[in-house]
């Protein structure tokens, strides 16, 4: 069983967000950076889950991104994993990306390859139906639930209004939400052991960039609560109704 | 030519197709083109007609059996034949749950470039570029796509719905259909509820409400506004409800037009699962709650004693009481 897991490399979730460069770039100074939360917690731990069931699991991590994405593939090692890749490449190009993805899977003959459902910088949702469609294998997407019974699968995932179980043969493409695990702290034993596990550098392929940003923004404020007093609480309906015409 | 897919879930075009074929409609004004439906599975045939009321002249219809339940792989397939066949140069999903599964796919088939989760119509003056949200809603990005074929994702609730007259050309294709390689075993849907990720109205509860008996209080008024249920992490955390109701970073990210927070603080995780609400209303027993920040409506109280009354007020206005 040899299973790839897509790692992204994020700012952290409470990271001010803003623009440099005539807002076309993100001001990544003072920026913490973590592991995309949905790869970290839901791929990259029900993986090392699959491998503490079975020992001979090959687990390997693949990122696509510069050399300051390093550390946070440390991290990622320090909860699991035997080893990394690095596709070296600043791309955004979502496209571009799954095909860097899409080669090394190609090459290593993986079995499952999770990513989590989206980073929470661009929130995509798109390399792994990207890296499923380039790789002509089956994909399921948002999953809340995985299990595994010799080559085949049983997979929960989320439907509009509920959930769906499904099953699929090997190897197929994943995408994990909520729900696949729980997070994990790294300990001393794996932050020690992640320094010398193997993190290889590969340069990209060529690919298709397909879409590439032009410009970001940032929302305009709101203007200002509007409080009730509680005691005339039922005055709320009367505004959303009359004022906000929203009910 | 642009093609609209129009998801459908047991026969029913869902909600969120009327949205796309709205937004495809205009999309394809602005380009001086028209604009086509594509529906996969069994949906009633005067049900596909009355779409031309949405602005689509004709839908092509692939009624094959085995496209009545969903395989992201098998439903690309028959897209791109579609799209090929009718020479579409922009293809337009909606954001949903299907469209999150095929559009990528899609777009990796016909190296199309992409952008999930459009937010308005793209300006096509200078070149192709689409406006979407990043950094879970607290920032927007503007797209260009450079290549010939455009797909384009957009959010549920995003684009107003436009009904006009007319009906549209039911046109059966016939596609190469695979075998789907995803069995599907079984579906676990809650029966008359409002899906979240469509409602246009949400009532949301969080630690505030102090247990999950307590949730009757939340479901009340969400009964008398017609609107979905939702919670906070540290609800679905401690099982109090179902995880398919979280909304906020590591959850479901919506944009109802109205939002009403009951019992949660309003930590930033969670600010970005709900910020493109159109209207929010935060009703908390602690006037220091972040959540006041990004209100536009607030009421500083005990919500067991707030809601109630609330809903009382507005079962008045629908006169259900």
């Amino acid at each position: 069983m040899k299973i790839l897991v897509c790692i992204s490399k994020t700012p952290d979730t409470t990271a001010k967000i803003a623009f440099t460069d005539n807002n076309t770039k993100f001001a990544q100074d003072n920026v913490q950076w973590i592991i995309n939360p949905y790869d970290e917690w839901y791929a990259l731990v029900r993986a090392i889950e699959l491998k503490e069931k079975d020992p001979s699991t090959v687990l390997h991590l693949i990122n696509v991104g510069g050399a300051d994405a390093e550390p946070v593939i440390r991290k990622a090692l320090a909860l699991g994993g035997d080893e990394a890749i690095r596709v070296n490449t600043t791309s955004t190009d979502s496209f571009y990306i799954a095909s860097q993805i899409a080669e090394v899977a190609r090459q290593g003959n993986y079995d499952l390859i999770f990513t989590g459902k989206e980073t929470i910088d661009f929130n995509g949702s798109s390399i792994g139906g990207m890296v499923a469609e380039l790789l002509d294998m089956p994909y399921v997407s948002l999953a809340i639930k995985f299990e595994l019974n010799g080559t085949t699968a049983t997979i929960t995932r989320e439907i509009e209004g509920g959930e769906e179980i499904c099953e699929v043969n090997l190897p197929v493409v994943v995408s994990c939400q909520k729900g696949m695990a729980e997070q994990r702290i790294p300990n001393m034993k794996g932050i020690m052991g992640a320094r010398t596990k193997p993190l290889k550098v590969l340069e990209p392929v060529a690919a298709d960039t397909l879409t590439t940003v032009s410009s970001f923004g940032l929302p305009p404020a709101k203007a200002g609560v509007k409080l009730i007093p509680a005691e005339n609480a039922a005055d709320l309906v009367r505004l959303l109704h009359e004022e906000a015409k929203i009910i | 030519m642009v093609l609209v897919f129009i998801d459908q879930a047991d026969g029913h075009v869902k909600k969120a197709s009327y949205e796309v074929l709205s937004y495809g409609a205009k999309v394809a004004e602005q380009l001086g083109t028209t604009a086509e439906g594509v529906v996969l599975g069994a949906v009633p045939a005067d049900q596909l007609a009355a779409l031309g009321k949405y602005g689509v002249k004709k839908i092509h219809h692939v009624a094959n059996d085995a496209l009545n339940h969903f395989d992201a792989q098998v439903f690309t397939k028959v897209i791109a034949q579609v799209a090929q066949a009718a020479g579409s140069k922009v293809i337009i999903f909606s954001n949903n749950v299907d469209g999150k599964a095929i559009a990528p796919r899609l777009a990796a088939r016909l190296r199309a470039g992409l952008v999930p989760g459009a937010v308005a119509l793209p300006e096509t003056a200078n070149g192709f570029m689409v406006k979407k949200n990043v950094f879970s809603g607290k920032a927007f990005a503007t797209y260009t796509i450079n290549s010939d074929i455009k797909i384009i994702s957009l959010n549920p609730n995003s684009y107003q719905v436009t009904e006009g007259s007319g009906t549209a050309e039911v046109a059966p294709f016939n596609a190469t259909v695979d075998a789907p390689k995803v069995k599907i075993k079984a579906v676990n849907k809650a029966s008359g509820e409002v899906p979240l990720s469509e409602a246009e109205v949400v009532v949301s509860g969080g630690r505030g409400l102090k247990g999950p008996d307590n949730w009757a209080l939340i479901e009340n008024l969400a009964h008398a506004l017609g609107a979905a249920t939702a919670c906070s992490r540290p609800v679905a955390d401690e099982h109090w409800r179902p995880h398919h109701e979280h909304v906020g970073q590591t959850g479901l990210t919506i944009a109802p037009n109205l939002y009403i927070a009951v019992g949660i603080s309003g930590a930033i995780q969670h600010l970005a699962g709900v910020n493109r609400s159109k209207v929010i209303v935060v009703i908390n027993k602690d006037p220091e709650a972040p959540f006041f920040k990004a209100a536009d409506y607030g009421i500083v109280g005990d919500a067991f004693e707030v809601i109630p009354k609330i809903t009382e007020a507005v079962k008045k206005l629908k006169g259900m009481a």
